[in-house]
């Protein structure tokens, strides 16, 4: 039997027996109405779900764009510098997180293209919840039972099948929502472990770290000379002790904190 | 008569459009009897292209159940088997 007829029957059916389950035919209309009200609910629940779960990449997407632009910073500071070695690293990094944004973009529009059909179908459902609410009224204030049997009948077939789509749809994007909501949540444990860090060098960045000690490089070298002379100039004062380590002491840790410096701003 | 494609709605399509649609629905049939994706994935578009280009969206208020029921366009063949025969696929 054809793909067509067959899909429909199975609706078919699944209508008839919510038909068949009340002995007053009438009460289907409130048990059905019910039915719909709750698919209602759970419909725009399914909305705010891809909502959130598309804002989420949303954010990650920023991040990663903003890291991106980092790098391509520290590649164009590095060439700058002569270190074409440094900004082929800097841009093979970027080039990394690219294909990382990438997937998250194919996640965005997917969960954009859903957000939007599952409000479609929801206004859809609304508009027909409305529609048997009106009709349920006039049936129960107008019909006996007897007579009420197959105008109910129609229209419970016909919101049922509705109820139907949209369930299919609003499983499909809560299946699909958890599965990016555990993409998600794996990328942000990356991201909040560090381990991302090392590839987009947020907080410790070595190639960052690495310009600025060029930068840094010649000056210390200066204050080094300056050092070397004021020992030189005043030998005595060496004898005070204390004075040249401690000299030293505090000229190492300076350079050391000096990328780290750089490294916030 | 009236043709509901899945996650998009119904439509209403004039009777002289059946033999046409049953054709291309036979081709559809076919291709998920033999299990052959790419056939069915062409045989599905197919379907809902004609039955989109013939048809007129049917009000969100009506309560008129449809005389056919279509998979929607992105169901893959494994999916359109399941409905086709667990009738539990579908919820409501």
């Amino acid at each position: 039997m054809s793909v067509m007829k067959r899909v429909s029957m199975i609706f078919r059916a699944k209508a008839n027996r919510a038909l068949d389950r009340m002995e007053d035919p009438r009460e289907t209309l409130d048990y059905s109405y019910q039915r719909q009200l709750e698919m209602l609910t759970q419909v725009r629940r399914g909305v705010a779900d891809v909502a959130t779960s598309r804002k989420r990449v949303e954010l990650q997407m920023n991040t990663l764009r903003q890291n991106q632009n980092r790098l391509e910073g520290q590649a164009k500071q590095a060439l700058g510098a002569g270190r074409e070695d440094l900004a082929r690293e800097a841009l093979s990094r970027k080039a990394a997180l690219g294909s990382q944004l990438a997937d998250l973009e194919n996640q965005y529009q997917s969960l954009q293209a859903d957000e939007e059909k599952l409000t479609v179908a929801s206004q859809r459902l609304q508009a027909k919840v409305e529609a048997f609410r009106m009709q349920k009224e006039t049936i129960k204030a107008t019909y006996t039972a007897a007579e009420a049997q197959s105008r109910i009948g129609e229209a419970v077939s016909g919101i049922s099948e509705e109820m139907g789509d949209v369930g299919m749809a609003v499983q499909r994007a809560q299946d699909k929502t958890a599965q990016m909501q555990a993409r998600a949540g794996a990328i942000d444990e990356l991201m909040a472990s560090g381990a991302l860090d090392d590839m987009t060098g947020t907080p410790r960045d070595d190639i960052q770290a690495e310009l600025d000690s060029m930068r840094s490089g010649p000056n210390i070298e200066l204050e080094l000379q300056r050092l070397k002379g004021e020992i030189g100039a005043a030998p005595t004062q060496a004898i005070e002790g204390g004075g040249t380590p401690a000299a030293d002491g505090t000229a190492a840790p300076a350079a050391a904190e000096q990328p780290q410096a750089g490294d916030g701003a | 008569m009236i043709v509901r494609i899945l996650g998009e709605g119904q439509l209403q399509l004039d009777d002289s459009a059946s033999a046409e649609l049953n054709a291309l629905d036979a081709a559809l049939e076919q291709a998920v009897n033999s299990g052959d994706e790419p056939a069915f994935r062409a045989a599905l578009a197919a379907l809902l292209d004609r039955v989109r280009a013939l048809g007129t969206a049917l009000p969100a208020d009506t309560l008129e159940p449809s005389d056919s029921i279509l998979p929607r366009a992105d169901a893959d063949l494994g999916e359109v088997r399941s409905m086709l025969t667990d009738e539990g696929y579908i919820p409501g």
